[in-house]
């Protein structure tokens, strides 16, 4: 080709797939049940594993017989993964696997392990930062400015502290996989070969860290799977539970071991989020603007120590700053990426702050966070922000509903209105996608993705489609399997912008190579042609033509195979990062009982360019539901005098229900502004800013702030009383 | 320093707990539970022969076709249905009668499958999601869940259908206070409450003209 072929979008006004609310291609076999998930995988002689884990937050396991264990009937192996002397940091830490002809027996087997435990001493307490003695250590100061020289100047200073706890990720399908090892003959040289049908959000990276950790060459190592149950950011490499289900299955002769945790395992390991807590002092001008932060922030992600939020949120350019974070370390379960790892904790934190400072001054909110926008990272928000804002604030009818603390009604109902924000990047990951175009007119399209309910598969297609002037049903995807070409793990919201730009590169490079072959046909060059409705066609004569398939035909024998590859960062104007996005919640609090209803929800979704308004509507609505119920319910209980966790369950955990989450009106901002930008991922962005909205409107609604999340009853309750909660 | 032998574990509820005696006591307040266990199911069950320890040949009504099972009497009807018939339309998540993923329809009425044992499902009439379509079409809260997007990972989404299934049959008309109130015990991750509300809706109104069992 003489030329770089012209990858950029169509103009909004000529697309015919793209910007179409079409169903996802994948709802059909979901809603009949037919769908395969790696847990529902049954490949012949297929042995059911079961996982022994800890009973105690900290203990070293001074002896382990498995031998009871061996002689039950119906039992092909069993792994230790925690032998004697091992020191185990949380309760659920992994002590053995069993596999079994049945599951029953797999789990009687465990019961049959007998373990002797020396107790040690465990912290579990992480809100208590106090009582953590050396298990806390904190970070440097970080200062900007001359904060101390702010807080004297300024003309309002408030202070509080605010608290958001451990939440766990409670995908549905849990944690784990069917593992096969099968050992390597030495007749044919031919290796140890696995095949691994894993429940993970990262199907091309899994077999190079499952071979590192087995020593087994990735080559040989097979990955596949077709639907996943939830992840959220908690199902990326190949777990603990993967090496015990590979050790299980060569133990066993090669049979296929199906080991996934159980939940009350999978709640207590399978991934959590960590916690904040912060004292936040702002100081700032009667306007309403603020000139100085201040925020000591500590928080659990687990054994090892990870770094809590970092504040101020959004307003980074406040120009004096005091800032330290400390992490806790505690007998808990590691934590793992959430939906914007880090973002929800420091949105309410902030949020928080804001919303308080803002009552300090006898101030609107809405307008408070207006006018602090001004700090906003990128110059380019700034405007943004405030744009949303005030559409949400439209939306959510802020100027008739909201009312100052302590005015929201004289009964024991009380409405109020809140306010959180949120930002994010969404940038594409690195991406390869292949079209084949064959000679009978078929075309595939081939990316080693996946897709997790967030319409992958649909996106993909509806971008082929585009290309390639066909409808969907012409375009065949293949994906969820490691022998593809390489796409990246789907977390980040990097996804979308990833596998949109590779598969239209590859595309209209495939395109191109048809365009090729059938220009003389149509006696012009190639590039005077174009591909509409099912027909390649010149250019501004659409009567000289010809079929879709007609046009394959003239390929002959030979098929087209075309990649089209994104490296990461040269996607011209086809994708971008930087998101924003405001929420404003109404709730009503029942000052007698402490219970919180949630009336609506209002969320302005930031985005660039949106390939199916239908599937990104429901990202949204689904990171607000899921917020909603990190804002009201859940929170991880510890019983700390004995380290036991209370509720690793969905009983005691308490999920939002159909009734739990009010009216959700989300505001997809589609304009050709943002149109302009490209692509970027949208996943993440709306899942940030629900606690901080909940809890503003919550704060507001009775009048005195409820610190910490949940905003459950005990809580609200207790702010009212003026204690502890 | 102490030594803790495994039965002891917290983390294995089901250690020493008996499903049946769960059952009934349940049953007895059986309202507690959103779709709910059958009070009368519970309570009127002629008490049954000892069985087992040792698995045991069962039929079992799957779709309205009998089907041969040999499983252990402490097999659960949802296991029974993914671990030995390749029924995996109904998924197993919080085990304990919590999330309603496990949904099937028994003898007319929603149950969480995994609060029921496989041997006390003889004898009834037991609707899984693998039942639901009628040759290529599918069932009109099926297809209302594709319709509207009430699904996103879809792993609740066959538990969701069925009770949606079972709540329509006795709601033909619902409010959306009822839908709301109806699907109480079923639990979603991703968050498609907003799209299962307009599926039921949907669906009720397509359901319509006496076309009651799909």
């Amino acid at each position: 080709m003489a030329n770089t072929p012209d990858y950029s979008w169509p103009p909004m006004e000529k697309r015919k797939m793209i910007g179409q609310r079409f169903k996802r291609l994948d709802g059909p076999v979901k809603s009949t049940g037919r769908a395969k998930y790696s847990s529902d995988t049954r490949p012949k002689d297929l042995l059911f594993g079961a996982y022994l884990t800890s009973p105690h937050a900290h203990a070293r396991v001074t002896s382990i017989d498995t031998s009871e264990a061996e002689k039950l009937p119906g039992v092909k192996a069993v792994h230790v993964a925690a032998p004697a002397g091992t020191e185990m940091q949380y309760q659920g830490w992994e002590i053995a696997g069993v596999a079994a002809t049945t599951e029953e027996i797999a789990r009687e087997a465990t019961r049959k392990i007998k373990v002797d435990y020396e107790i040690l001493p465990h912290f579990v307490n992480d809100e208590d930062l106090a009582s953590a003695g050396s298990r806390a250590k904190q970070g440097g100061e970080r200062v900007v400015g001359d904060p101390d020289k702010a807080f004297q100047q300024a003309e309002a200073v408030c202070e509080g502290q605010y608290g958001i706890p451990v939440v766990y990720h409670s995908c549905l399908e849990p944690h784990g996989q069917i593992i096969q090892w099968r050992p390597g003959t030495e007749a044919n040289n031919a290796g140890d070969q696995i095949m691994v049908w894993p429940s993970t959000q990262n199907v091309p990276a899994y077999a190079g860290d499952l071979g590192t950790r087995l020593k087994v060459p990735a080559n040989n190592i097979k990955v596949k799977m077709d639907y996943i149950g939830g992840g959220f950011g908690s199902k990326f490499n190949p777990d603990a539970w993967a090496i015990v289900g590979a050790e299980l299955s060569k133990k066993a002769g090669g049979r296929p071991v199906h080991l996934y945790l159980d939940r009350a395992t999978e709640q207590m390991i399978g991934g959590n989020r960590p916690s904040a807590y912060s004292k936040i002092k702002v100081g700032g001008k009667k306007d309403g603007t603020i000139t100085a932060f201040e925020a000591f922030t500590w928080g659990t992600g687990g054994f090892a120590a990870v770094n809590p939020a970092a504040q101020p949120y959004i307003m980074t350019k406040i120009p004096n700053i005091r800032e330290t974070r400390t992490p806790v370390s505690t007998n808990t379960g590691t934590q793992r990426a959430w939906r914007a790892p880090g973002n929800q904790q420091a949105s309410y934190l902030t949020c928080c702050a804001i919303e308080d400072f803002a009552h300090k001054v006898g101030m609107d909110p809405l307008e408070v966070f207006k006018v602090n926008a001004q700090y906003a990272t990128a110059d380019a928000r700034v405007p943004l922000y405030r744009y949303q804002l005030d559409k949400a604030a439209e939306l959510a009818e802020w100027k008739k509903l909201w009312k100052p603390r302590g005015q929201n009604g004289n009964g024991p109902i009380k409405r109020g209105l809140g306010i959180g924000w949120s930002a994010w990047g969404g940038m594409g990951h690195p991406s390869q996608c292949r079209t084949v175009i064959n000679p009978d007119g078929t075309v595939s399209i081939e990316i080693g993705t996946q897709d997790l309910g967030t319409g992958t598969r649909t996106i993909i297609t509806q971008v082929a489609a585009e290309t390639l002037g066909l409808q969907m049903g012409q375009v065949k995807l293949v994906i969820g399997t490691n022998d593809l070409p390489p796409d990246g793990g789907s977390g980040g919201s990097t996804t979308v912008g990833g596998v949109s730009t590779s598969t239209r590169k590859s595309t209209v490079n495939a395109l191109a190579k048809l365009f090729e072959t059938v220009a003389p046909a149509l006696g012009t060059e190639p590039d005077q042609l174009e591909a509409v409705d099912g027909n390649i066609r010149v250019k501004g004569t659409p009567s000289k033509s010809m079929t879709w398939v007609a046009a394959c035909r003239k390929l002959g024998t030979n098929k087209i195979s075309e990649m089209g590859t994104f490296n990461g960062r040269d996607g011209g104007n086809l994708l971008t990062q930087g998101a924003g996005g405001v929420q404003i919640a109404d709730v009503s609090v029942d000052t007698e009982t402490g219970i919180v209803k949630m009336n609506r929800y209002v969320a302005v979704a930031d985005c660039g360019m949106v390939i199916n308004p239908r599937l990104a509507e429901s990202q949204v609505y689904g990171a607000i539901i899921m917020g909603i119920g990190t804002a009201l319910f859940e929170e991880r209980v510890i019983d700390v005098p004995t380290g036991r966790t209370l509720n690793p369950d969905m009983e005691w955990y308490k999920l939002a229900g159909i009734a739990d989450v009010g009216n959700i009106i989300v505001h997809m901002d589609i304009r050709k502004e943002n149109d302009d930008r490209g692509i970027i991922g949208l996943g993440e962005p709306p899942a940030i800013p629900i606690c901080a909205a909940v809890g503003n409107a919550v704060t507001n609604a009775i009048g005195v702030r409820v610190p910490n999340i949940p905003m459950t009853p005990d809580h609200v309750l207790a702010a009212l009383e003026g204690r502890k909660a | 320093m102490s030594s803790k032998k495994i039965p002891e574990l917290p983390i294995k509820p089901k250690t020493g707990f008996s499903r049946r005696g769960f059952m009934s006591g349940v049953g007895l307040g059986g309202g507690a539970l959103g779709t709910g266990l059958l009070e009368n199911e519970a309570t009127a069950a002629p008490a049954p022969a000892v069985a087992g320890p040792g698995a045991v040949p069962i039929t079992l009504t799957l779709n309205g076709k009998p089907v041969k099972v040999t499983v252990e009497p402490r097999v659960t009807l949802v296991d029974a249905l993914r671990n030995y018939l390749d029924m995996t339309g109904a998924k197993r998540v919080c085990d304990r009668g919590t999330c309603g993923a496990c949904t099937v329809i028994m003898n007319g009425k929603t149950v969480y499958s995994c609060t029921v044992l496989a041997i006390d499902a003889q004898g009834k009439n037991i609707e899984t999601i693998e039942g639901l379509a009628t040759g290529n079409n599918m069932h009109p809260v099926s297809k209302a869940f594709v319709d509207n997007d009430a699904q996103q990972c879809g792993y609740c989404t066959p538990g969701f259908v069925m009770a949606c299934k079972g709540f329509l049959d006795e709601h033909p008309n619902p409010t959306a206070a009822e839908v709301n109130s109806g699907l109480g015990g079923n639990l979603c991750r991703c968050g498609t409450y907003m799209g299962i509300r307009k599926a039921v809706l949907q669906a009720a109104s397509e359901m319509k003209g006496g076309k009651k069992n799909g």
